[in-house]
């Protein structure tokens, strides 16, 4: 698997960049740029830095802890891992089918999480570049720039993280690590007090998620140019779909595109995954590199997440953000879009769409069913997919008779991205770096092009951390020559 | 000449840990809002100040798994006259350190060797990535800790509580139903 800006040929006679850590992302990322004298890129990489173990030290735990455990990946999506691993060890327990309730006590949590985790992303974190450009001061760069030039819009950004959250709450007990989810269904019914708690606030909800779309629509159309082309990386596209063909984030079948949009396979059982799915490994990242098997690793790498969602599927399957994403769709210069900053108009849509599921799921009589549970014929082998905010998530584990856990396999959704985010930021360093002095708000553009993907790096390596951010400049004997502080400061 | 109230200053930082405490830290909600009127925001993965200032206080999300946590940990202690351990991983390792009763290398083959579908695998080894130390240590191995907030992680009631009775200068006091730890 190599590609243009992979490896050098000589890395011994270059001087590198570092950027580290990745910053305003989840978890531990840093990127090394090798330049030579005219300051031509040679290469450049996006390295995942820690490493967790989950997939072994879960192995002679008793099923029944995963999916407590397992959402202690990651903070930010741990509805996302609770239920794909409930998922999986609901054919352990041989919950075939859940019951209504279940089911849509499940669906409602898993989208309190998609909206929690969309607002989070674009307000709290990736709008700064946007609304203030990407080499705009560092100082204003962040949450508390947004509330002082844009009040209005960082409030609502908070105000719909708060709803996920809520939402959250309520189905899984508390808003981040609950437990409300277990093999075979759910431990706790939804009462129509909370419901009514749910509903009062809706309409406000769907309005500011219309606004979040409105504004990255406006973004987008100021710039057309940036947005389309910026960190464009082509390539196949994964999801679920529904077995209707519609969008659906909780449960479906695998569907991939090539990149023009022809279908690459389509209808696969989640159990199936490995027979479409392989992972090969970098000695420069703890990340492994997924790829569609039948296309080989050096073709068969793909995107998931928003962008790749919002193509793969028919039609979203809800009115506003059907309205929304047929609009998109239509001012794309060409399709399937591949510019990483698209992802963000996407993952907006998504987050509407999330709003009206929500509304439709509060509305449906089984949410206050007390049918909770269900079981049958067990299984020793089991796969659960859901679709989370960033993308494809498969939790794969096999249970012996004592009911302990013998094999884990897990692919986040970030891992899906490794080698798409790479390929994003070798554009970005083809266009704007190559043969100028790397500045901090150049630099600052690699991370607006790993930021669109959403990367949740610490599921990814199962690991997390932060580090400063500096750029060391070696001469070609490798001595430090100047090093530069990613805040402007030179020390 | 008008007296301009001196802002304090708060870092943030998270290492070995799953980001949860920092989403419990935006689980203030609408309070963030009077929150940042009163703090300013130094280094932090929310902001994109990466060098860290000298400050009031910091919030250490997360254990340490491996050098580069050790040596971030000990310049962020340096620049922070009080430190905080939050969370379960901070305070003792939390689930990172359930595989310490593991050797780190049986660790590193099964995720890169033996699972399924991995074609052609080896462990990464490349000068970049930092090495995993052999155990997860919680953060008071290796810097004095000022105070220690536990929950996995804790809400944001808890931290909201902590950090508003802390700025008003008197040792933070949760009673019961803030303290936990799950």
């Amino acid at each position: 698997m190599t590609s243009s800006h992979d490896t050098a040929e000589h890395p011994e006679k270059l001087r590198k960049v570092v950027i580290e850590p990745v910053s305003r992302v989840e978890g531990h990322g840093k990127v090394t740029i090798l330049l030579d004298d005219q300051q031509r890129v040679h290469q450049v990489r996006l390295h995942i830095v820690e490493f967790r173990g989950f997939e072994r030290f879960v192995q002679g735990r008793p099923y029944w802890e995963i999916p407590v455990m397992v959402q202690r990946l990651c903070g930010i999506c741990p509805v996302s891992h609770h239920l794909a691993a409930s998922k999986a060890l609901d054919s352990v327990v041989g919950a075939r089918a859940l019951t209504a309730t279940a089911e849509c006590i499940r669906r409602l949590m898993h989208y309190g999480q998609i909206l929690q985790s969309h607002a989070l992303h674009f307000y709290h974190l990736a709008s700064p570049d946007l609304l203030f450009g990407f080499d705009s001061p560092v100082a204003q760069r962040n949450i508390v720039g947004v509330l002082a030039a844009y009040p209005q819009i960082a409030r609502q950004g908070i105000l719909l993280r708060k709803y996920g959250q809520e939402v959250i709450r309520v189905t899984a007990g508390k808003r981040i690590h609950g437990t409300g989810a277990i093999p075979g269904g759910v431990n706790k019914p939804v009462t129509p007090a909370e419901r009514d708690e749910l509903l009062a606030p809706l309409d406000d909800i769907i309005a500011w998620a219309q606004a979040g779309v409105r504004l990255v629509a406006e973004l987008h159309q100021k710039s057309p140019e940036l947005y389309d082309e910026f960190a464009s990386a082509r390539s196949n596209l994964l999801s679920l779909v529904g077995r209707d063909g519609k969008l659906d984030l909780y449960d479906g079948v695998l569907r991939a595109r090539d990149a023009e949009g022809q279908i690459l396979f389509d209808g696969v059982e989640c159990q199936d995954y490995g027979t479409q799915l392989h992972e090969n490994v970098r000695s420069w990242s703890y990340m492994k590199f997924p790829f569609i098997s039948s296309q080989g690793a050096e073709t068969g790498w793909y995107k998931v997440g928003p962008l790749a969602r919002m193509q793969n599927c028919d039609s979203v399957g809800t009115p506003l953000a059907d309205a929304a994403r047929d609009e998109w769709l239509a001012r794309a210069p060409s399709r399937p879009v591949h510019g990483a900053l698209s992802f963000h108009w996407a993952r907006m849509i998504e987050l509407l769409h999330a709003a009206e599921v929500i509304g439709r799921l509060l509305h449906d009589p089984a949410l206050l069913g007390d049918a909770l549970v269900t079981s049958g014929p067990r299984q020793p082998s089991c796969v659960g997919i859901i679709e989370a905010p960033r993308g494809t998530l498969i939790h794969h584990y096999e249970v012996n008779d004592e009911d302990l856990i013998t094999m884990c396999n897990l692919i986040v959704s970030t891992t899906h991205n490794n080698r798409a985010m790479n390929e994003a930021i070798r554009d970005v360093a083809r266009r704007y770096l190559d043969g100028n002095e790397p500045t901090e708000g150049l630099l600052n553009h690699i991370e607006v092009a790993i930021r669109a993907y959403d990367p949740c790096l610490s599921c990814a390596t199962h690991a997390l951390g932060k580090m400063p951010l500096w750029v060391e400049i070696c001469d070609s004997a490798g001595t430090v020559v100047e090093r530069l502080v990613r805040d402007g400061e030179r020390l | 000449m008008a007296e301009q109230k001196q802002k304090v200053r708060v870092a943030t930082v998270s290492l070995a840990g799953c980001f949860g405490c920092h989403m419990s830290f935006l689980d203030m909600d609408e309070r963030l809002i009077t929150l940042l009127d009163r703090i300013e925001l130094d280094c932090s993965p929310l902001t994109d100040i990466k060098q860290c200032g000298d400050c009031d206080i910091g919030l250490v999300e997360g254990g340490l798994c491996n050098a580069e946590n050790v040596h971030k940990l000990r310049e962020f202690r340096a620049r922070c006259k009080t430190l905080v351990a939050v969370g379960a991983c901070a305070i003792n390792g939390g689930l990172p350190a359930q595989r310490n009763h593991l050797d780190i290398r049986d660790c590193l083959q099964t995720v890169y060797l033996t699972g399924p579908g991995i074609e052609r695998g080896f462990i990464p080894n490349d000068p970049e990535l930092p090495l995993p130390l052999k155990q997860v240590h919680p953060i008071h191995d290796v810097v004095k800790v000022d105070y220690f907030l536990p929950g996995c992680p804790p809400s944001g009631e808890a931290i909201w509580q902590f950090l508003t009775q802390l700025l008003a200068g008197h040792t933070p006091q949760l009673g019961h139903a803030l303290l936990r730890y799950d």
